[in-house]
């Protein structure tokens, strides 16, 4: 396997992500936007793993470093629930004040 | 490219295209929850890849949390805001053309750069065991507990926070 057909999708699926970040204006999806650009981060982190993980040797029972590619995706997951969470908590208060959760309606610090 | 490598690459490609369209429709439907089971689509792909890479741990951890937890939450979020549940007009803003153009702008520059940093650099996962690549839930375990506790200590710390904010943000008072 080339490394950079993981790359490459990873980049496609993290344009998509910025693409629907940009141009939705529902709260909601945006966050599944979001969504979409930390897994392509995960796939790169996971492909550049498996990659050192055929050029080192592992030890059973020892740390190796090749696990660093699984364990930095593992933190992203972690990050990416908490985000979801506290922007969910946003949106539902947003919600609740405006009847709307129309992102582009949000102007009140506009000069 | 070897021949024995050529089944796992006919699987990258089958999956890749089934995520690549399944990540356009998220972003261009026209129904809020058909939105969030395309993402379903691209997660599920993204956890067979992880499984194409030998990480059945991350394939696994992708399925429960991503799917299990965070779609589930996002349907939430759909419902609770009270989203028109059938086809709406009314989710795009007008800058279509230009999101268009920057993200396209964004996909070539990191082409390019992918493709000189990388280009011909080959791997092969056959023969390997997982042991081999470190991606057994013990390495995992082990490099987690030991290398990186204290990322782990302030991960914890940080989805506390967030777990906290969450509910003083969402409750009525």
């Amino acid at each position: 396997m080339l490394i950079n057909q993981f790359l490459f999708l990873a980049a496609i699926l993290f344009c998509i992500g910025v693409y629907g970040v940009l141009v939705r204006k529902n709260g909601v999806m945006v966050l599944m936007s979001i969504e979409l650009i930390l897994n392509a981060v995960n796939i790169n982190l996971v492909a550049f793993g498996a990659r050192w993980g055929t050029m080192s040797t592992c030890v059973p029972g020892e740390p190796c470093a090749a696990t660093i590619g699984p364990v930095f995706a593992l933190f992203v997951i972690a990050v990416a629930a908490a985000e979801v969470g506290v922007g969910l908590a946003l949106i539902l208060v947003l919600f609740r004040n405006r009847r709307s959760i129309d992102i582009d309606e949000l102007d009140l610090m506009k000069g | 490219m070897t021949a024995d490598m050529l089944p796992v690459n006919i699987a990258f490609y089958a999956i890749a295209a089934i995520m690549i369209g399944a990540a356009i429709r998220v972003v261009t439907t026209k129904n809020v929850v058909h939105a969030a089971l395309w993402l379903v689509c691209v997660l599920a792909g993204a956890a067979a890849q992880f499984i194409l890479l030998a990480s059945e741990f991350m394939g696994v951890t992708q399925v429960l949390v991503y799917i299990g937890a965070i779609v589930v939450l996002l349907l939430f979020g759909i419902m609770l805001t009270r989203a028109e549940l059938g086809s709406s007009d009314d989710l795009d803003n007008n800058q279509k053309a230009v999101g268009a153009a920057v993200s396209f702008c964004l996909a070539l520059v990191m082409g390019y750069v992918l493709w000189d940093a990388f280009r011909g650099e080959s791997f092969s996962l056959v023969g390997h065991t997982t042991a081999d690549l470190g991606q057994t839930t013990e390495q995992i375990s082990d490099s987690i507990f030991s290398t990186y506790l204290l990322p782990f200590e302030a991960v914890s710390v940080l989805l506390l926070a967030a777990l906290i904010g969450a509910i003083v943000l969402a409750r009525r008072d």
